[in-house]
Protein backbone atom coordinates (compact mmCIF):
# COMPACT_ATOMS: atom_id res chain seq x y z
CA UNK A 1 0.00 0.00 0.00
CA UNK A 2 2.75 2.48 0.72
CA UNK A 3 4.81 3.97 -2.01
CA UNK A 4 6.91 7.12 -2.12
CA UNK A 5 5.21 9.99 -3.91
CA UNK A 6 7.24 12.40 -5.99
CA UNK A 7 6.49 15.86 -7.32
CA UNK A 8 7.50 15.81 -10.96
CA UNK A 9 6.69 19.29 -12.29
CA UNK A 10 4.76 22.43 -11.37
CA UNK A 11 3.19 25.34 -13.25
CA UNK A 12 1.37 28.52 -12.19
CA UNK A 13 -0.33 31.57 -13.65
CA UNK A 14 0.65 35.12 -12.80
CA UNK A 15 -1.20 36.73 -9.90
CA UNK A 16 -2.41 39.80 -11.75
CA UNK A 17 -5.71 39.61 -13.63
CA UNK A 18 -6.02 37.42 -16.68
CA UNK A 19 -8.11 38.32 -19.70
CA UNK A 20 -8.54 34.64 -20.51
CA UNK A 21 -11.72 32.74 -19.80
CA UNK A 22 -11.24 30.57 -16.70
CA UNK A 23 -12.08 27.35 -18.59
CA UNK A 24 -9.27 28.10 -21.06
CA UNK A 25 -6.70 29.32 -18.58
CA UNK A 26 -6.99 26.16 -16.45
CA UNK A 27 -6.36 24.15 -19.63
CA UNK A 28 -3.26 26.23 -20.44
CA UNK A 29 -1.68 25.74 -17.00
CA UNK A 30 -2.60 22.03 -16.87
CA UNK A 31 -1.17 21.58 -20.36
CA UNK A 32 2.00 23.43 -19.35
CA UNK A 33 2.72 21.06 -16.47
CA UNK A 34 2.11 18.01 -18.68
CA UNK A 35 4.34 19.43 -21.44
CA UNK A 36 7.12 19.98 -18.90
CA UNK A 37 6.91 16.29 -17.95
CA UNK A 38 6.55 15.16 -21.55
CA UNK A 39 3.14 13.59 -20.90
CA UNK A 40 -0.20 13.58 -22.72
CA UNK A 41 -3.75 13.29 -21.36
CA UNK A 42 -3.47 9.48 -21.66
CA UNK A 43 -0.71 9.49 -19.04
CA UNK A 44 -2.84 11.25 -16.40
CA UNK A 45 -4.24 8.50 -14.19
CA UNK A 46 -6.30 10.71 -11.89
CA UNK A 47 -6.98 14.42 -11.30
CA UNK A 48 -7.78 16.27 -8.08
CA UNK A 49 -8.63 19.96 -8.03
CA UNK A 50 -9.39 22.62 -5.44
CA UNK A 51 -11.77 25.51 -5.94
CA UNK A 52 -14.75 27.05 -4.21
CA UNK A 53 -18.14 27.59 -5.79
CA UNK A 54 -18.75 30.81 -3.91
CA UNK A 55 -15.43 32.21 -5.16
CA UNK A 56 -15.95 30.94 -8.71
CA UNK A 57 -19.53 32.13 -9.08
CA UNK A 58 -20.44 28.79 -10.69
CA UNK A 59 -21.94 25.94 -8.70
CA UNK A 60 -20.27 22.52 -8.99
CA UNK A 61 -17.49 24.53 -10.61
CA UNK A 62 -15.44 21.36 -11.04
CA UNK A 63 -18.01 20.08 -13.56
CA UNK A 64 -17.41 23.28 -15.56
CA UNK A 65 -13.63 23.03 -15.62
CA UNK A 66 -13.28 19.19 -15.43
CA UNK A 67 -12.17 18.95 -19.07
CA UNK A 68 -9.61 21.70 -18.50
CA UNK A 69 -7.74 19.61 -15.91
CA UNK A 70 -7.15 16.62 -18.24
CA UNK A 71 -9.83 14.73 -16.30
CA UNK A 72 -12.17 13.87 -19.19
CA UNK A 73 -13.89 10.54 -18.26
CA UNK A 74 -11.28 9.90 -15.53
CA UNK A 75 -11.61 9.04 -11.86
CA UNK A 76 -11.04 12.38 -10.21
CA UNK A 77 -12.14 14.39 -7.23
CA UNK A 78 -12.40 17.94 -5.99
CA UNK A 79 -11.79 19.78 -2.73
CA UNK A 80 -13.95 22.84 -2.00
CA UNK A 81 -11.60 25.00 0.04
CA UNK A 82 -7.89 25.19 0.88
CA UNK A 83 -5.94 23.68 -2.00
CA UNK A 84 -3.13 22.07 0.00
CA UNK A 85 -5.68 19.40 0.94
CA UNK A 86 -6.10 18.51 -2.74
CA UNK A 87 -2.33 17.86 -2.92
CA UNK A 88 -2.64 15.40 -0.04
CA UNK A 89 -5.70 13.69 -1.51
CA UNK A 90 -3.84 13.20 -4.78
CA UNK A 91 -0.75 11.86 -2.95
CA UNK A 92 -2.99 9.39 -1.11
CA UNK A 93 -4.46 8.20 -4.41
CA UNK A 94 -0.96 7.33 -5.59
CA UNK A 95 -0.18 5.66 -2.26
CA UNK A 96 -3.07 3.25 -2.84
CA UNK A 97 -1.11 1.82 -5.74
CA UNK A 98 -4.06 2.29 -8.09
CA UNK A 99 -2.61 5.32 -9.85
CA UNK A 100 0.88 6.14 -11.10
CA UNK A 101 0.28 9.80 -11.86
CA UNK A 102 -2.01 12.48 -10.48
CA UNK A 103 -2.61 16.04 -11.65
CA UNK A 104 -3.47 18.53 -8.89
CA UNK A 105 -4.92 21.92 -9.87
CA UNK A 106 -5.75 24.82 -7.55
CA UNK A 107 -8.14 27.41 -8.95
CA UNK A 108 -9.05 30.94 -7.90
CA UNK A 109 -9.66 34.22 -9.70
CA UNK A 110 -9.43 37.23 -7.43
CA UNK A 111 -10.08 39.52 -10.41
CA UNK A 112 -13.47 37.84 -10.92
CA UNK A 113 -14.79 37.26 -7.40
CA UNK A 114 -16.26 39.91 -5.04
CA UNK A 115 -14.13 41.56 -2.31
CA UNK A 116 -12.61 38.74 -0.26
CA UNK A 117 -14.36 39.74 2.97
CA UNK A 118 -17.73 39.91 1.21
CA UNK A 119 -17.16 36.16 0.76
CA UNK A 120 -15.49 35.35 4.10
CA UNK A 121 -18.48 36.88 5.91
CA UNK A 122 -20.48 34.04 4.37
CA UNK A 123 -18.27 31.57 6.30
CA UNK A 124 -20.12 32.78 9.41
CA UNK A 125 -23.41 31.32 10.59
CA UNK A 126 -26.45 33.44 9.64
CA UNK A 127 -27.85 33.40 13.21
CA UNK A 128 -25.19 34.95 15.44
CA UNK A 129 -22.24 35.91 13.23
CA UNK A 130 -23.24 37.27 9.82
CA UNK A 131 -25.68 39.89 11.13
CA UNK A 132 -22.73 41.34 13.12
CA UNK A 133 -20.35 41.38 10.15
CA UNK A 134 -17.94 38.66 11.20
CA UNK A 135 -15.34 38.28 8.45
CA UNK A 136 -11.72 37.20 8.10
CA UNK A 137 -10.12 40.65 8.33
CA UNK A 138 -12.09 41.60 11.45
CA UNK A 139 -11.07 38.41 13.27
CA UNK A 140 -7.47 38.85 12.06
CA UNK A 141 -7.49 42.32 13.67
CA UNK A 142 -8.76 40.74 16.92
CA UNK A 143 -5.95 38.20 16.72
CA UNK A 144 -3.27 40.81 16.00
CA UNK A 145 -4.31 42.97 18.97
CA UNK A 146 -4.16 39.94 21.28
CA UNK A 147 -0.80 38.86 19.85
CA UNK A 148 0.76 42.28 20.47
CA UNK A 149 -0.79 42.53 23.94
CA UNK A 150 0.20 39.07 25.17
CA UNK A 151 3.75 38.86 23.84
CA UNK A 152 4.77 42.50 23.43
CA UNK A 153 5.06 42.15 19.65
CA UNK A 154 5.17 45.63 18.08
CA UNK A 155 3.33 47.03 15.07
CA UNK A 156 6.77 47.72 13.56
CA UNK A 157 7.72 44.05 13.81
CA UNK A 158 4.47 43.07 12.08
CA UNK A 159 5.06 45.68 9.36
CA UNK A 160 8.56 44.30 8.75
CA UNK A 161 6.96 41.11 7.43
CA UNK A 162 5.16 43.12 4.73
CA UNK A 163 8.40 44.99 3.89
CA UNK A 164 10.27 41.68 3.54
CA UNK A 165 7.62 39.83 1.55
CA UNK A 166 6.62 42.61 -0.85
CA UNK A 167 10.35 43.19 -1.40
CA UNK A 168 10.96 39.49 -2.09
CA UNK A 169 8.10 39.60 -4.59
CA UNK A 170 10.10 42.02 -6.77
CA UNK A 171 12.08 38.98 -7.88
CA UNK A 172 9.00 36.79 -8.45
CA UNK A 173 7.50 37.18 -11.94
CA UNK A 174 4.28 35.44 -10.77
CA UNK A 175 3.63 37.85 -7.86
CA UNK A 176 0.71 40.27 -8.03
CA UNK A 177 1.79 43.00 -5.58
CA UNK A 178 5.46 43.93 -5.24
CA UNK A 179 7.40 46.99 -4.18
CA UNK A 180 10.22 48.19 -1.97
CA UNK A 181 8.41 49.69 1.05
CA UNK A 182 9.58 51.07 4.38
CA UNK A 183 8.05 50.13 7.73
CA UNK A 184 6.53 53.65 7.78
CA UNK A 185 4.87 53.11 4.37
CA UNK A 186 3.23 49.96 5.71
CA UNK A 187 2.10 51.52 8.99
CA UNK A 188 0.89 54.75 7.37
CA UNK A 189 -1.35 52.98 4.86
CA UNK A 190 -5.08 53.15 5.65
CA UNK A 191 -6.07 51.65 9.02
CA UNK A 192 -8.77 49.42 7.61
CA UNK A 193 -9.34 47.43 10.80
CA UNK A 194 -7.15 48.84 13.54
CA UNK A 195 -4.57 47.53 14.38
CA UNK A 196 -4.37 46.25 10.77
CA UNK A 197 -3.36 48.65 8.02
CA UNK A 198 -4.18 48.05 4.34
CA UNK A 199 -0.64 47.09 3.31
CA UNK A 200 -0.52 44.42 6.02
CA UNK A 201 -3.48 42.68 4.36
CA UNK A 202 -3.23 40.51 1.25
CA UNK A 203 -4.72 41.65 -2.07
CA UNK A 204 -7.09 39.42 -4.04
CA UNK A 205 -5.20 37.76 -6.86
CA UNK A 206 -5.56 35.29 -9.66
CA UNK A 207 -3.91 31.90 -9.28
CA UNK A 208 -4.23 28.77 -11.36
CA UNK A 209 -1.67 26.37 -9.94
CA UNK A 210 -0.86 22.87 -11.24
CA UNK A 211 1.28 20.13 -9.73
CA UNK A 212 2.06 16.74 -11.27
CA UNK A 213 2.60 13.89 -8.81
CA UNK A 214 3.80 10.39 -9.58
CA UNK A 215 4.77 7.14 -7.92
CA UNK A 216 8.45 6.74 -7.01
CA UNK A 217 9.38 4.72 -10.04
CA UNK A 218 7.48 6.95 -12.44
CA UNK A 219 8.90 10.11 -10.82
CA UNK A 220 12.46 8.89 -11.34
CA UNK A 221 11.71 8.25 -15.00
CA UNK A 222 10.06 11.63 -15.56
CA UNK A 223 12.45 14.04 -13.82
CA UNK A 224 16.10 14.33 -12.95
CA UNK A 225 15.22 16.61 -10.03
CA UNK A 226 12.55 14.87 -8.03
CA UNK A 227 11.10 16.43 -4.90
CA UNK A 228 9.55 13.96 -2.46
CA UNK A 229 6.44 14.10 -0.35
CA UNK A 230 7.56 13.61 3.28
CA UNK A 231 4.59 14.39 5.47
CA UNK A 232 1.27 16.13 5.85
CA UNK A 233 -0.86 17.26 8.77
CA UNK A 234 -4.03 19.25 9.09
CA UNK A 235 -6.38 20.46 11.77
CA UNK A 236 -9.65 22.34 12.02
CA UNK A 237 -10.55 24.35 15.09
CA UNK A 238 -13.99 24.77 16.68
CA UNK A 239 -16.47 26.89 14.74
CA UNK A 240 -17.36 29.39 17.49
CA UNK A 241 -14.59 31.98 17.50
CA UNK A 242 -15.43 32.91 21.11
CA UNK A 243 -14.74 29.34 22.26
CA UNK A 244 -11.06 29.36 21.35
CA UNK A 245 -7.91 31.22 22.25
CA UNK A 246 -7.19 33.11 19.03
CA UNK A 247 -3.47 32.62 19.70
CA UNK A 248 -3.79 28.93 20.56
CA UNK A 249 -5.09 27.52 17.36
CA UNK A 250 -4.77 24.30 15.55
CA UNK A 251 -1.59 24.91 13.55
CA UNK A 252 0.57 23.34 16.27
CA UNK A 253 -1.47 20.15 15.90
CA UNK A 254 -1.30 20.21 12.11
CA UNK A 255 2.48 20.80 12.22
CA UNK A 256 3.22 18.10 14.78
CA UNK A 257 1.22 15.57 12.73
CA UNK A 258 3.20 16.50 9.61
CA UNK A 259 6.56 16.40 11.47
CA UNK A 260 5.76 13.00 12.90
CA UNK A 261 5.06 11.57 9.45
CA UNK A 262 8.24 13.18 8.08
CA UNK A 263 10.26 11.94 11.06
CA UNK A 264 11.30 15.47 12.02
CA UNK A 265 12.05 15.94 15.72
CA UNK A 266 13.61 19.41 15.71
CA UNK A 267 12.03 21.69 13.09
CA UNK A 268 14.28 24.60 14.12
CA UNK A 269 17.28 22.63 12.85
CA UNK A 270 15.73 20.43 10.20
CA UNK A 271 13.55 22.86 8.21
CA UNK A 272 15.56 24.77 5.61
CA UNK A 273 12.80 26.93 4.11
CA UNK A 274 9.14 27.72 4.75
CA UNK A 275 6.42 29.10 2.51
CA UNK A 276 3.84 30.26 5.02
CA UNK A 277 0.29 31.42 4.27
CA UNK A 278 0.13 34.96 5.76
CA UNK A 279 -2.89 36.89 4.47
CA UNK A 280 -2.13 39.31 7.32
CA UNK A 281 1.50 40.30 7.97
CA UNK A 282 1.61 39.46 11.70
CA UNK A 283 0.35 35.94 10.96
CA UNK A 284 3.72 35.01 9.46
CA UNK A 285 5.26 35.58 12.90
CA UNK A 286 2.52 33.72 14.76
CA UNK A 287 2.51 30.81 12.31
CA UNK A 288 6.33 30.53 12.52
CA UNK A 289 5.90 30.08 16.28
CA UNK A 290 3.19 27.46 15.82
CA UNK A 291 5.26 25.67 13.18
CA UNK A 292 8.04 25.42 15.76
CA UNK A 293 10.49 27.55 13.75
CA UNK A 294 10.94 29.74 16.84
CA UNK A 295 9.73 29.64 20.43
CA UNK A 296 6.35 30.89 21.66
CA UNK A 297 6.19 34.70 21.70
CA UNK A 298 9.48 34.99 19.79
CA UNK A 299 7.99 35.79 16.35
CA UNK A 300 8.96 39.46 16.69
CA UNK A 301 12.56 38.58 17.50
CA UNK A 302 12.60 36.17 14.57
CA UNK A 303 11.82 38.91 12.02
CA UNK A 304 14.21 41.33 13.79
CA UNK A 305 17.03 38.79 13.56
CA UNK A 306 16.96 38.75 9.76
CA UNK A 307 17.02 34.96 9.78
CA UNK A 308 13.81 34.73 7.70
CA UNK A 309 15.16 37.01 4.96
CA UNK A 310 15.89 35.37 1.60
CA UNK A 311 19.59 35.25 2.54
CA UNK A 312 18.95 34.17 6.14
CA UNK A 313 19.38 30.68 7.53
CA UNK A 314 15.62 29.93 7.51
CA UNK A 315 14.12 31.92 4.62
CA UNK A 316 10.35 32.41 4.98
CA UNK A 317 8.28 33.33 1.92
CA UNK A 318 11.03 34.00 -0.62
CA UNK A 319 8.17 34.13 -3.18
CA UNK A 320 6.65 37.14 -1.41
CA UNK A 321 4.04 34.96 0.24
CA UNK A 322 0.33 35.59 0.28
CA UNK A 323 0.83 39.31 0.95
CA UNK A 324 2.19 39.48 -2.59
CA UNK A 325 -0.13 36.93 -4.18
CA UNK A 326 -3.47 35.89 -2.76
CA UNK A 327 -5.56 33.58 -4.88
CA UNK A 328 -7.64 32.66 -1.83
CA UNK A 329 -8.33 29.01 -2.63
CA UNK A 330 -5.14 28.12 -4.50
CA UNK A 331 -2.74 30.02 -2.20
CA UNK A 332 -1.78 26.92 -0.17
CA UNK A 333 -0.91 24.92 -3.28
CA UNK A 334 0.96 27.97 -4.57
CA UNK A 335 3.14 27.85 -1.42
CA UNK A 336 3.92 24.23 -2.31
CA UNK A 337 4.78 25.19 -5.90
CA UNK A 338 7.32 27.70 -4.59
CA UNK A 339 8.84 25.12 -2.25
CA UNK A 340 9.18 22.67 -5.17
CA UNK A 341 10.86 25.32 -7.36
CA UNK A 342 13.23 26.26 -4.53
CA UNK A 343 14.16 22.62 -3.79
CA UNK A 344 14.68 21.92 -7.50
CA UNK A 345 16.89 25.02 -7.79
CA UNK A 346 14.51 26.50 -10.38
CA UNK A 347 13.32 29.62 -8.55
CA UNK A 348 15.16 32.04 -10.85
CA UNK A 349 16.20 35.39 -9.39
CA UNK A 350 14.63 34.56 -6.03
CA UNK A 351 16.48 31.25 -5.64
CA UNK A 352 17.63 30.73 -2.07
CA UNK A 353 21.36 29.99 -2.09
CA UNK A 354 21.51 27.83 1.06
CA UNK A 355 21.85 24.10 0.59
CA UNK A 356 18.33 22.83 1.30
CA UNK A 357 17.03 19.38 2.12
CA UNK A 358 13.62 19.82 3.77
CA UNK A 359 10.98 22.55 3.45
CA UNK A 360 7.44 23.37 4.56
CA UNK A 361 4.40 24.55 2.62
CA UNK A 362 1.52 25.87 4.72
CA UNK A 363 -2.04 26.77 3.85
CA UNK A 364 -4.82 28.27 5.92
CA UNK A 365 -8.36 29.53 5.45
CA UNK A 366 -11.05 30.95 7.68
CA UNK A 367 -11.20 33.06 10.81
CA UNK A 368 -7.83 33.51 12.56
CA UNK A 369 -6.47 30.26 11.13
CA UNK A 370 -9.61 28.18 11.50
CA UNK A 371 -8.23 25.48 9.23
CA UNK A 372 -4.57 24.66 8.66
CA UNK A 373 -2.69 22.31 6.36
CA UNK A 374 1.06 21.63 6.48
CA UNK A 375 2.99 19.72 3.82
CA UNK A 376 6.63 18.74 4.16
CA UNK A 377 8.72 18.13 1.07
CA UNK A 378 12.29 17.04 0.70
CA UNK A 379 15.04 16.17 -1.77
CA UNK B 1 -16.11 45.97 -8.81
CA UNK B 2 -13.92 47.99 -11.13
CA UNK B 3 -14.68 48.03 -14.84
CA UNK B 4 -12.24 46.09 -17.06
CA UNK B 5 -10.90 47.09 -20.45
CA UNK B 6 -11.72 43.60 -21.75
CA UNK B 7 -15.17 42.02 -22.23
CA UNK B 8 -16.68 40.66 -19.00
CA UNK B 9 -19.98 39.07 -17.95
CA UNK B 10 -21.21 40.83 -14.79
CA UNK B 11 -23.91 39.34 -12.58
CA UNK B 12 -25.26 39.24 -9.04
CA UNK B 13 -26.95 36.35 -7.24
CA UNK B 14 -29.72 36.70 -4.68
CA UNK B 15 -31.46 33.51 -3.60
CA UNK B 16 -33.85 32.77 -0.72
CA UNK B 17 -32.82 30.34 2.04
CA UNK B 18 -34.69 29.36 5.21
CA UNK B 19 -32.58 27.90 8.04
CA UNK B 20 -34.10 26.36 11.20
CA UNK B 21 -32.86 27.76 14.51
CA UNK B 22 -33.57 24.45 16.27
CA UNK B 23 -34.85 24.18 19.85
CA UNK B 24 -31.61 25.25 21.61
CA UNK B 25 -31.03 28.41 19.63
CA UNK B 26 -34.75 29.19 19.58
CA UNK B 27 -34.57 29.28 23.38
CA UNK B 28 -31.32 31.29 23.36
CA UNK B 29 -32.67 33.93 20.97
CA UNK B 30 -36.05 34.09 22.75
CA UNK B 31 -34.03 34.75 25.90
CA UNK B 32 -32.54 37.84 24.24
CA UNK B 33 -36.07 39.09 23.68
CA UNK B 34 -36.48 39.05 27.48
CA UNK B 35 -33.06 40.73 27.96
CA UNK B 36 -31.59 37.47 29.26
CA UNK B 37 -28.40 35.83 27.93
CA UNK B 38 -28.38 32.05 28.27
CA UNK B 39 -25.59 29.53 28.15
CA UNK B 40 -25.49 25.81 28.71
CA UNK B 41 -23.04 24.06 31.03
CA UNK B 42 -21.19 20.90 30.04
CA UNK B 43 -21.21 18.41 32.93
CA UNK B 44 -17.93 16.90 31.72
CA UNK B 45 -15.61 19.91 31.22
CA UNK B 46 -17.76 22.24 33.39
CA UNK B 47 -17.56 25.04 30.81
CA UNK B 48 -20.53 27.37 30.38
CA UNK B 49 -20.91 27.92 26.63
CA UNK B 50 -22.53 31.09 25.26
CA UNK B 51 -24.48 31.19 22.99
CA UNK B 52 -26.11 28.03 24.42
CA UNK B 53 -25.31 24.73 22.71
CA UNK B 54 -27.11 21.37 22.71
CA UNK B 55 -23.80 19.48 22.86
CA UNK B 56 -20.23 20.22 23.93
CA UNK B 57 -17.96 20.32 20.86
CA UNK B 58 -14.93 19.24 22.91
CA UNK B 59 -16.46 16.45 25.04
CA UNK B 60 -19.05 15.43 22.44
CA UNK B 61 -21.78 14.84 25.01
CA UNK B 62 -25.34 16.23 25.29
CA UNK B 63 -25.70 19.35 27.43
CA UNK B 64 -29.00 20.75 28.65
CA UNK B 65 -28.03 22.45 31.92
CA UNK B 66 -29.25 26.00 31.21
CA UNK B 67 -27.52 28.91 32.95
CA UNK B 68 -28.33 32.61 32.72
CA UNK B 69 -25.08 34.56 32.48
CA UNK B 70 -24.54 38.24 33.27
CA UNK B 71 -25.27 41.08 30.84
CA UNK B 72 -21.86 42.43 31.82
CA UNK B 73 -18.41 41.14 31.08
CA UNK B 74 -14.87 42.00 29.97
CA UNK B 75 -13.48 42.86 26.57
CA UNK B 76 -11.09 40.15 25.34
CA UNK B 77 -10.04 41.87 22.09
CA UNK B 78 -11.49 44.30 19.55
CA UNK B 79 -11.03 46.02 16.18
CA UNK B 80 -12.06 49.38 14.77
CA UNK B 81 -13.50 48.59 11.34
CA UNK B 82 -13.03 51.28 8.71
CA UNK B 83 -13.48 49.36 5.45
CA UNK B 84 -16.58 48.25 3.60
CA UNK B 85 -17.80 44.76 2.71
CA UNK B 86 -21.07 43.10 1.79
CA UNK B 87 -23.82 42.89 4.41
CA UNK B 88 -22.12 44.97 7.10
CA UNK B 89 -24.14 45.66 10.25
CA UNK B 90 -23.55 49.42 9.93
CA UNK B 91 -21.59 52.04 8.08
CA UNK B 92 -17.91 52.18 9.12
CA UNK B 93 -16.24 53.24 11.29
CA UNK B 94 -17.58 50.95 14.00
CA UNK B 95 -16.04 48.63 16.57
CA UNK B 96 -16.55 44.93 17.24
CA UNK B 97 -14.98 42.65 19.79
CA UNK B 98 -15.02 39.44 21.78
CA UNK B 99 -16.74 39.79 25.15
CA UNK B 100 -16.39 37.30 27.99
CA UNK B 101 -19.59 37.63 30.01
CA UNK B 102 -19.47 37.04 33.77
CA UNK B 103 -20.48 33.45 34.37
CA UNK B 104 -19.43 32.26 30.91
CA UNK B 105 -16.25 30.34 30.05
CA UNK B 106 -16.16 31.43 26.42
CA UNK B 107 -16.51 34.80 24.67
CA UNK B 108 -19.21 36.23 22.50
CA UNK B 109 -18.69 38.16 19.26
CA UNK B 110 -20.60 41.44 19.14
CA UNK B 111 -20.47 45.15 18.37
CA UNK B 112 -18.90 47.58 20.83
CA UNK B 113 -20.39 51.07 20.77
CA UNK B 114 -21.70 53.97 22.83
CA UNK B 115 -18.53 56.09 22.80
CA UNK B 116 -16.78 58.52 20.47
CA UNK B 117 -15.00 56.71 17.64
CA UNK B 118 -13.59 59.66 15.71
CA UNK B 119 -10.18 59.71 17.36
CA UNK B 120 -8.29 56.41 17.29
CA UNK B 121 -6.05 57.31 20.23
CA UNK B 122 -9.12 58.06 22.37
CA UNK B 123 -10.74 54.79 21.24
CA UNK B 124 -7.60 52.93 22.36
CA UNK B 125 -7.77 54.69 25.73
CA UNK B 126 -11.45 53.78 26.05
CA UNK B 127 -10.96 50.13 25.12
CA UNK B 128 -8.00 48.60 26.94
CA UNK B 129 -8.14 44.80 26.85
CA UNK B 130 -10.02 43.75 29.97
CA UNK B 131 -12.32 46.81 29.85
CA UNK B 132 -15.68 46.16 31.55
CA UNK B 133 -18.65 46.34 29.18
CA UNK B 134 -22.41 45.81 29.43
CA UNK B 135 -25.16 44.89 26.99
CA UNK B 136 -27.30 47.73 25.65
CA UNK B 137 -30.65 46.37 24.45
CA UNK B 138 -32.56 47.35 21.33
CA UNK B 139 -35.95 48.90 21.99
CA UNK B 140 -37.69 46.61 19.55
CA UNK B 141 -36.70 42.96 20.05
CA UNK B 142 -37.23 40.16 17.57
CA UNK B 143 -35.47 37.16 19.09
CA UNK B 144 -32.42 38.12 16.98
CA UNK B 145 -28.71 38.60 17.78
CA UNK B 146 -29.20 42.36 17.33
CA UNK B 147 -31.68 42.42 20.23
CA UNK B 148 -28.41 43.22 21.97
CA UNK B 149 -27.79 46.54 20.22
CA UNK B 150 -24.13 46.53 21.28
CA UNK B 151 -21.88 46.31 24.31
CA UNK B 152 -20.94 49.59 25.92
CA UNK B 153 -17.92 50.36 28.12
CA UNK B 154 -18.88 50.93 31.78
Amino acid sequence: MTTRVGIVEVAQSVGSESKDNLYEEIYKISKEVLDKAGLSIRDVDTAVSASSDIFTGISCANAYYWDSTAAFLKNGSRQDGESLFSFYYAAMRIMTGHYNTALVVGICRGSEHPETDSLTTLFGDPFSQRPLGLCETVVAAFQMRLYMERYGITEEQCAKVAVKNLGNALRNPYAHRKRRYTVEDILNSQRIADPLTAKQCAPKSDGIVAVLLASEEKTKRLTKKPVWFKGFGCSMDTFSIGDKDLLGGSLRDAASRAYKKADISDPKKEIDLAEVCEPYAFQELLWCEHLGLCDEGEGGKLIDSGRTQIDGDIPVNPSGGVLANNPYISRGLQRLVEVVLQLKGQAGERQVENKMKTAIAHGTTGFAGHCHAVAILGV
Amino acid sequence: MSKKEYKTFDFELSLPYRLAYGPTWTRFFEGLQEEKIFGTKCHQCNRVLVPARSFCPQCFVDIDDWVQVSNEGTLVTWALISFEFYNQPKKPPYAAGLIKLDGADVSMFHLVDGFDMNDLDKVKETLPIGRRVKAVWSEEKKGHILDIKYFQPI
